[in-house]
């Protein structure tokens, strides 16, 4: 059930080893979380240039299993569940019927009628009873794994070959998840990440979570916050729930509409496929600032809009960040005005990612 | 980062400010702790030479790479200097928190306003 009432901060099975390393801890979807260690920048830069680990165990996990799961994933998530191949991952929005976005997710296929979904620990518990109240009427088991998995990022060009160094077996490739066993401890090894370069997210059971991450500051990784989490996708242009899109807008005016597939009649398909035929009135673009200063989440754009998400982009030296502007106006080229605390910041919307990275 | 420190001729504001006054003119900037809570600044645009500044209020901003905060005015008066260099290498103020990354110059309009700033020991009691 939805909580209701505030309760007390959460803390993951890695938090004294954050404490330990003097990292800065702050309030995050409920946890307690470590935002950075030595600074945002060395540990955004770390991950571009080699690797770096992020403590992710705030993020719910979902299981679907019955003979019906793939039935019941294909009527709730936006994309083609029936393209996963068992041990593949999908990306994918849950919809409201009227296509106003709740979340967005990864399901893993484990096997052919069992799947593993990714939440946004903000919306953890109203993905789960969104799941389990349409699921009557199919034959499938809707299970709330989230205490069930603590979870680690490993990220950037070198993250595959130091994992791999402590693995039994190869790793999944991208898009790809698969059992294994990490510094000898037996968890789920997936293909994929939210920072654009390559590397792998482990799913392990908290208890043996410090284990792992040992291991993996043993092997040379660097520990990474939520900061340098922000910047480097904001970079190469993911989505963060609560920013860039929420249940007020639609998968196609948040640039999701590649990861819907309205002939697979899904809860929201009718919405989306009448915004995708009649266009909307603003669309999601990515913008870097052409001068000095940073635009924020919140700022105005002038002639309509708003910055959904703003930071300064360790690799591009400069103020970079998504907003909704009118559609007619989003084309990349496109010269824009932010309105920065009261002092206009000429910006121009550029293509997305706005930072190409090599990998994956 | 360097490690903390709160120099003995300083004059300190609660808010996390400095000021080091002299023939009626003060230097101001942010303290170790400001700096450290910011994390490392990515902006500074100095306020411009003339602005009245206005003692617990606002005169300019510092940014780092996940929020901007406000600098707050330990005394009252006009900027006669910027520290200019700071628009090209930010991150001094997290170097250097009490001489190279000093932020503006302050001429005083109210020189007895000093006497109700902190010393670094009543400041450094404010952060325990």
């Amino acid at each position: 059930m939805p909580s209701t009432a505030e309760t007390a901060l959460r803390r993951t099975p890695l938090y004294e080893r954050h404490a330990a390393a003097g990292a800065k801890i702050v309030p995050f979807a409920g946890w307690e979380m470590p935002v950075q260690y030595t600074g945002i920048r060395d540990e955004h830069l770390a991950v571009r240039r080699h690797v770096g680990v992020f403590d992710v165990s705030h993020m719910g996990e979902v299981q679907t299993c019955g003979p019906e799961a793939p039935s019941f994933l294909q009527h709730v998530l936006s994309n083609d569940v029936r393209r996963i191949p068992k041990g593949g991952a999908q990306y994918s929005v849950l919809c409201r019927e009227d296509a106003g976005i709740l979340d967005d997710l990864f399901t893993y296929r484990l096997a052919d009628c069992e799947f593993l979904t990714v939440t946004n620990a903000a919306n953890h518990e109203r993905d789960l009873a969104w799941m389990q109240e349409r699921a009557d009427g199919f034959d499938v088991d809707v299970v709330d794994r989230a205490g069930d998995f603590a979870m680690l990022a490993v990220q950037g060009p070198a993250a595959r070959e130091l994992v791999a160094g402590l693995a039994d077996g190869p790793l999944p490739p991208r898009m790809h998840c698969c059992e294994r066993e990490i510094a000898g401890v037996a968890m789920l090894v997936c293909g994929t990440g939210y920072t654009g370069e390559d590397g792998v997210e482990l799913l392990v059971d908290p208890a043996r979570a410090t284990t792992v991450w040992d291991a993996l500051m043993g092997a040379g990784a660097t520990p990474c916050g939520l900061g340098a989490r922000d910047t480097l996708r904001l970079e190469v242009c993911f989505h963060l729930y609560g920013n860039d899109m929420d249940e007020r807008r639609n998968p196609i005016e948040a640039g999701l509409g590649w990861c819907c597939k309205e002939e697979t009649g899904f809860l929201g398909a009718e919405a989306v496929a009448a915004a995708r035929a009649a266009g909307t009135p603003e669309k999601l673009a990515a913008f870097v600032i052409e001068g000095p200063g940073i635009a924020r989440q919140g700022n105005p754009i002038k002639g309509g809009g708003v910055v959904t998400s703003g930071t300064f982009s360790p690799c591009l030296e400069r103020g970079i960040g998504m907003g909704y502007v009118p559609s007619e106006g989003a084309a990349p080229g496109t010269q824009i005005e932010i309105d920065v605390r009261g002092t206009v910041r000429p910006a121009v919307i550029e293509r997305k990612p706005l930072y190409p990275t090599k990998g994956p | 980062m360097t490690d903390a420190s709160y120099p003995d001729d300083l004059l300190y504001h609660p808010e996390h400010d400095w000021a080091r006054v002299e023939d009626g003119v003060a230097t101001f900037g942010i303290t170790w702790y400001a700096q450290e809570a910011l994390g490392e600044v990515v902006f500074f645009e100095p306020p411009t030479v003339g602005t009245a500044v206005t003692k617990d209020e606002p005169y300019t901003e510092v940014e780092s790479v996940k929020a901007v905060s406000d600098v707050i005015a330990p005394l009252s008066g006009e900027i006669v200097e910027v520290n200019s260099a700071l628009a090209d290498k930010p991150e001094t103020i997290n170097d250097e928190p009490y001489s190279e990354g000093w932020l503006v110059k302050v001429k005083l309009s109210d020189p007895d306003e000093t006497s109700s700033l902190l010393d670094a020991t009543a400041y450094q009691a404010t952060l325990a």
